[in-house]
């Protein structure tokens, strides 16, 4: 497993997948490959699934592109980790499914190298041979990151006969 | 103690008295998507095969991004919209050339007072200028709303930002909201609601009011918005439409933070690569040579951006050193400024004007920028890459700094020419 480690603040969805791609790329595969182009160029030839981002404050800010979080979905990445996140961003994973952790004091005791291992379920993430505790979600997204995001929620929903 | 709008509006939109933090559930009163529908179509399918939008009167779908059409995959998803929005009996739907969708969603009077709309776009958070408790959602959950009529909101806190005084010469909306960013940060009004009050808001223009709701994004903000009064009413009433719904902030609301601006302080700024938040006075960046020029986007595409470029440009000549492009925000702006004869003006100092719509904003055609390349740009964004090329700079500024610079093709403070 894979940690990426970028300890920088306000990592942007340009940054997390190029505007100019926007509408040329939709599907998993096609997102894969740009990911994070202008970040980290090796990142997209790299990631495995089971993998964990670390990162600083307001990741993923800027645009309401879905890219990021459904490319990262894809690409398997088990977990983000970061000091904190930006708002669309932050729904957009729920609404892929995509785990985010928000735990600035996990974040900033990790040290390169460190083996990183995430429960959501117990609300912590183990960093080095310390345990962080992050609040868990409402019920109603936790329903929807179980599901697999919002659409296979909905699709649930529709096949339990309710009027989602 | 008094409630805010953002606990009002949600509040009222859930038929009961909510709480900051709490969340609730609301269909909204419109949902707007672009060039990206094709994808959300295709999201919708896929989970509802043969499944009828539950609301078709609220979607609102406004081809902007990359039109006329770039290539034939862009060209594909235009038609695929197309066909779609004929099958679903979609009437709201804006063609290529109508303009950028957060221009047209207002001009269109889909976006009322106190409603609420959201939009898979991040700058749909401009409508706050119309009173309006708007907000950027991605794609699958705009897919996810054509299908169920409803999402979910967390009450959010709120910023209060007090506004006094008046611009100087030179100065102007885009100053302010860049000013405001640079001390609040990228993130620093992040999942928060931001209200605009004080007494220089009063007689502001709507299209001020804009420029400053569009760039609520850009330190993070869930909404950005301004109280109703009567410019809007007459904005309204130009539309020929009602002017009702209305809602504000109690005097006594309870805010996490509170700041003041005194208009008259602020200086052009402009913020530099790669963020947004990276703010500067212009006089600092005086001097530097740029090869490109844009004036237009949601946040200053507008006939008054236009005019005070014209102003500053009538009968004049663009430097040799530096191409400019004007991209008017809407058809409806394009014909005003054909006009007021700005367009004659622009264009005869040596201006290139591109259809209404997003433009080189977004960096997938028109006016995409070579490695090394500098811009300025009346955009809201200035991110690495943005306008297509990641070895390119991007600073961003108001209408006033962008003309001024275009004379000399080098970055200049506006108010050396405007006293
Ligand atoms: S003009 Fe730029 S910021 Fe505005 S909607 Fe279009 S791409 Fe987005």
């Amino acid at each position: 497993m894979n940690v990426f480690h970028y300890p920088q603040n306000d990592i942007n969805t340009d940054l997390l997948f190029p505007g100019k791609y926007t509408y040329t790329c939709s599907t998993g595969p096609e997102i894969k490959e740009h990911l994070l182009e202008d970040l980290d160029p090796s990142f997209a030839g790299a990631v495995q699934p089971g993998d964990i981002i670390i990162a600083g404050e307001n990741f993923g800010c800027g645009s309401s592109r879905e890219q990021p979080t459904l490319g990262l979905k894809y690409a398997g990445v088990r977990a983000v980790i970061a000091s904190s996140f930006a708002r669309i961003f932050y729904r957009s994973s729920i609404n892929q499914g995509l785990l985010l952790i928000q735990s600035r004091e996990a974040v900033d005791y990790y040290t390169e190298g460190d083996p990183v291992a995430v429960d959501p379920a117990a609300g912590e993430v183990r960093v080095g041979d310390r345990v962080f505790s992050f609040p868990s979600l409402p019920d109603e997204m936790l329903e929807i990151l179980r599901d697999g995001g919002l659409l296979n929620h909905i699709k649930k929903q529709n096949a339990l006969g309710d009027d989602a | 103690m008094g409630e805010t709008f953002a606990v009002k509006v949600l509040g009222r939109a859930a038929g009961k008295k909510v709480r900051e933090g709490e969340i609730v559930f609301i269909e909204p009163d419109y949902i707007l998507t672009h060039d990206n529908s094709a994808a959300i179509i295709d999201k919708f399918e896929s989970t509802v095969p043969g499944g009828r939008i539950r609301y078709p009167g609220r979607i609102a779908i406004v081809l902007d991004h990359v039109t006329p059409a770039a290539s034939s995959k862009d060209a594909s998803g235009h038609k695929k919209v197309r066909e779609f929005v004929r099958e679903q009996g979609i009437t709201n739907f804006h063609d290529i050339g109508v303009g950028i969708c957060h221009q047209v969603m207002p001009e269109m009077g889909l976006v009322k007072p106190g409603s609420i709309v959201v939009g898979s776009d991040s700058h749909t958070c401009t409508y706050g200028a119309f009173n309006c408790f708007a907000t950027g959602i991605d794609r699958t959950e705009a897919a996810g709303i054509w299908i169920t009529g409803r999402t979910w909101f967390k009450v959010p806190e709120t910023i209060n930002i007090e506004l006094t005084g008046a611009f100087n010469a030179g100065v102007s909306a885009k100053d302010l909201i860049l000013t405001i960013i640079g001390e609040v940060g990228a993130g620093g009004a992040n999942y928060m609601a931001v209200e605009f009050n004080g007494p220089a808001v009063g007689g502001m223009r709507i299209s001020d009011r804009m420029t400053i709701a569009n760039m609520g994004i850009e330190m993070g903000a869930k909404i950005a918005a301004f109280p109703a009064n009567f410019v809007t009413s007459k904005y309204y009433e130009a539309l020929d439409l009602e002017f009702t719904g209305a809602i504000w902030s109690d005097h006594d609301a309870e805010y996490a933070r509170t700041l003041e601006y005194d208009l008259e302080e602020i200086v052009p700024v402009i913020a530099c690569p790669h963020q947004v938040d990276n703010v500067v006075p212009v006089k600092e960046m005086a001097g530097m040579k740029i090869d490109q020029i844009f004036l237009g986007t949601c946040t200053n595409g507008r006939v008054e951006d236009l005019k005070a470029a014209a102003d500053i440009l009538r009968g004049n000549k663009i430097h040799s050193g530096v191409r400019m492009l004007i991209g008017p925000a809407s058809r409806v702006e394009y014909l005003k400024a054909m006009k007021m004869e700005i367009l004659q003006d622009l264009v005869s100092a040596g201006a290139v004007v591109l259809p209404p719509g997003c433009g080189p904003c977004l960096g997938a055609h028109q006016g995409v920028l070579a490695p090394g390349e500098k811009c300025l740009s009346t955009a809201n964004r200035n991110f690495k890459g943005r306008m297509g090329e990641k070895e390119a700079e991007i600073y961003l500024c108001s209408p006033e700094t962008a003309a001024v610079s275009a004379l000399t093709g080098k970055i200049r403070d506006p108010r050396e020419v405007l006293k």
